[in-house]
């Protein structure tokens, strides 16, 4: 069984998934963050992919996917340094980036590659729900990858429920319109969105993303869903790291 | 605007694709303003009432029908016969005001009460700060902090029209930062908030919608060449392509009439090998930015590359999907013309014609010793803005 479904069917409640990108701090830091996440208590982790142009991140994940790349980060380097993770890493992996590497990787040989390194599911924000459907759902299916796909307050239901009948592992549900690193917080507004999608009610259980940055508003999160997604708040901890094994787990601890 | 087109190979797809080339490759959190334009943007631009309202402004505001000059010193020089479609006689001073006047009055019709928009040399920044002016809507202008720079005049009219010009400082600091940032800025302003997009790229339905803004120019072009030669065909169409909005504009109503070349002139930079270029048809290969499937200049990883021209218009490291489409079906033809052979072109045509064109528009006139037309054969070259932004580089060569 895809370890992100298991993992939800196992625990239902309270799940972190922390997000980091690839090649940063430094280009070699992938497995040592990897490991570390996972001692620390994280339930699933999210590899950023870096892009020269990710449209949907703020300036903290911009800055975190400049520096990795001019370290020399790429896709191919990627999946050097992942292979082997297996079977010490337990916790469900997903790789998160943009359209455009995954295409230049060639589709079939991205998804070939995630399954011999053991990835389990994806997250492409700037892949087209029709396209996916059409053209890319049974490749991933062959790999047995999972597609996740954002959903945001303002997503009508009727495309909450297309994304939840074709999609499995879970949904990610953006807390607010904004780019990554926004520093709301779960706001009144929010929380009347998560209770309109929870009422829906959908197959796929959700995670929420995008403002979650710490134990209060993780905590929030959870009371809506099953579970948080933090990125941002982890790179500017990773950012200025003097001691990532010590860093990472006194934040993790400190959220859970 | 023509209200009915007639379909053709080169016709946007339902599925918003020319070819292999488009579509909407956009995070969800800009699907709900992408997918209210897509389902609004043919039956708002199709009612007689908006026909109405932008043919009127199209008149009275912006100056249109611009002329069709026949250039006969520069048709000496190169023994041939020459028109230039005067889209530098446009108010504020290119074709980039055919679009947003389309744009703002269908912003209007979508109840958005504010505006946001990304410019490279800033002519789509004037021109949307422009109609945010005259509509009085609140505008933002993002615009590459190198270019805030090289276009300095252009950042002043911004002002002086009351739009707020931001600096993007991400990047190459040019073109593609100022659309990222736009488009980051939308996604944070999903209601209220129109995104005026200055050039026939981005998610479908956007490189249609400007196409068909910017088509005014080809189907004057057909009208004007009619009266003065007694045929709407000439034998050359050349435009200069960075997104491609001018060309788009320039090629629209000739698509379907084979025997019209049409002639795309990108930006070769310092020299298609010199690693500082925007040719994009030369150094790109099939990519996704900024919400489409097109040709792209990128590292073997999908990085996109960062380009250089010497105009700040042309230096975009992508080109529109229609304009991918037609390199790729072998319908136009594309030119990489260099830096000094666009400020040759510039300072030629100041001399023998009196009008001194933008540098964008300088690559386009760059084609012409290549071209080697025929005394009898008539070209048109779409003149698609002033080079008053420009003195401050054209001094330097002086």
């Amino acid at each position: 069984m895809n370890r992100i479904v298991e993992l939800f069917q196992k625990q239902p409640e309270r799940n972190l998934n922390v997000y980091f990108t690839a090649g940063f701090p430094n280009l070699a830091d992938t497995r040592l963050i990897l490991r570390v996440l996972q001692e620390a208590g994280a339930d699933l982790v999210e590899i950023g992919m870096p892009y020269s142009d990710p449209v949907a991140d703020g300036e903290t994940i911009q800055d975190s996917n400049q520096q990795a790349l001019a370290a020399g980060m790429s896709v191919k380097l990627l999946f050097e340094q992942l292979r082997g993770m297996r079977p010490a890493i337990k916790l469900p992996v997903l790789l998160m980036g943009y359209i455009n590497p995954v295409m230049q990787f060639g589709i079939e040989n991205f998804c070939k590659s995630c399954q011999e390194v053991g990835i389990d599911g994806l997250i492409l924000p700037d892949m087209p729900f029709d396209v996916y459907v059409e053209d890319y759902k049974a490749i991933f299916d062959r790999y047995g990858l999972l597609n996740i796909f954002l959903i945001t307050p303002q997503t009508s239901e009727a495309r909450i429920r297309q994304i939840d009948e074709r999609s499995d592992g879970f949904i990610y549900m953006v807390s607010s319109a904004s780019v990554t690193g926004s520093q709301t917080g779960v706001t009144h507004d929010m929380e009347a969105y998560f209770a309109r999608v929870n009422a829906m009610p959908l197959r796929n259980p959700r995670l929420i993303g995008f403002g979650i940055k710490d134990r209060a508003t993780f905590n929030q999160a959870c009371q809506h869903a099953s579970g948080a997604i933090i990125g941002s708040a982890f790179i500017r901890v990773l950012a200025e790291s003097q001691d990532l094994e010590k860093d990472i787990t006194s934040f993790v601890q400190n959220i859970k | 605007m023509t209200a009915i087109q007639t379909k053709s190979v080169f016709s946007v797809s339902e599925r918003g694709y020319y070819g292999q080339f488009g579509g909407a490759y956009i995070p969800e959190m800009l699907y709900p303003n992408v997918e209210e334009l897509r389902q609004n943007y043919l039956t708002i631009t199709a009612s007689a009432e908006f026909q109405a309202a932008y043919e009127d402004l199209l008149r009275d505001y912006v100056g249109r029908p611009t002329p069709l000059y026949l250039a006969q010193r520069l048709s000496e020089k190169y023994n041939t016969t020459i028109y230039l479609k005067r889209e530098d006689l446009c108010h504020t001073g290119a074709h980039k005001v055919n679009n947003t006047v389309g744009q703002i009055l269908l912003a209007k019709r979508l109840n958005k009460h504010k505006i946001v928009a990304e410019t490279g040399a800033g002519q789509h920044g004037v021109a949307t700060a422009t109609v945010c002016a005259l509509m009085g809507m609140e505008c933002i202008i993002y615009m590459g902090e190198i270019d805030i720079k090289r276009q300095a005049p252009n950042v002043a009219r911004m002002k002086m029209l009351g739009a707020e010009v931001r600096p993007a400082m991400s990047g190459s600091k040019t073109l593609k930062d100022a659309t990222n940032e736009a488009m980051r800025h939308w996604i944070n302003h999903p209601t209220n908030t129109h995104y005026i997009i200055g050039s026939v790229v981005g998610p479908h339905p956007y490189p249609d919608m400007v196409a068909r803004f910017q088509s005014v120019i080809s189907e004057e072009i057909k009208k004007q060449l009619l009266a003065k030669t007694g045929t709407e065909l000439p034998d050359y169409v050349i435009a200069c392509v960075g997104g491609g909005s001018n060309a788009a504009g320039a090629f629209y109503h000739f698509l379907d009439d084979l025997s019209v070349k049409l002639i795309a002139a990108e930006a070769g930079g310092h020299g298609v090998l010199s690693g500082l270029s925007a040719a994009t048809t030369f150094l790109g290969k099939p990519g996704v930015l900024h919400g489409s499937r097109s040709i792209l200049m990128q590292t073997e990883d999908g990085q996109v590359v960062e380009p250089h021209s010497i105009s700040a218009g042309l230096d975009y490291p992508g080109i529109g999907p229609l304009h991918a489409h037609l390199w790729d079906a072998g319908r136009a033809e594309f030119y990489a013309i260099t830096d000094d052979e666009a400020l040759v072109s510039a300072m030629e045509l100041s001399k023998l014609e009196g009008i001194i064109p933008a540098l964008e528009t300088a690559h386009a006139l760059s084609v012409l010793p290549y071209l080697k037309a025929a005394p009898n054969e008539t070209i048109v070259i779409n003149l698609s803005g002033r080079g008053d932004k420009d003195l401050e580089t054209y001094m330097k060569h002086l």
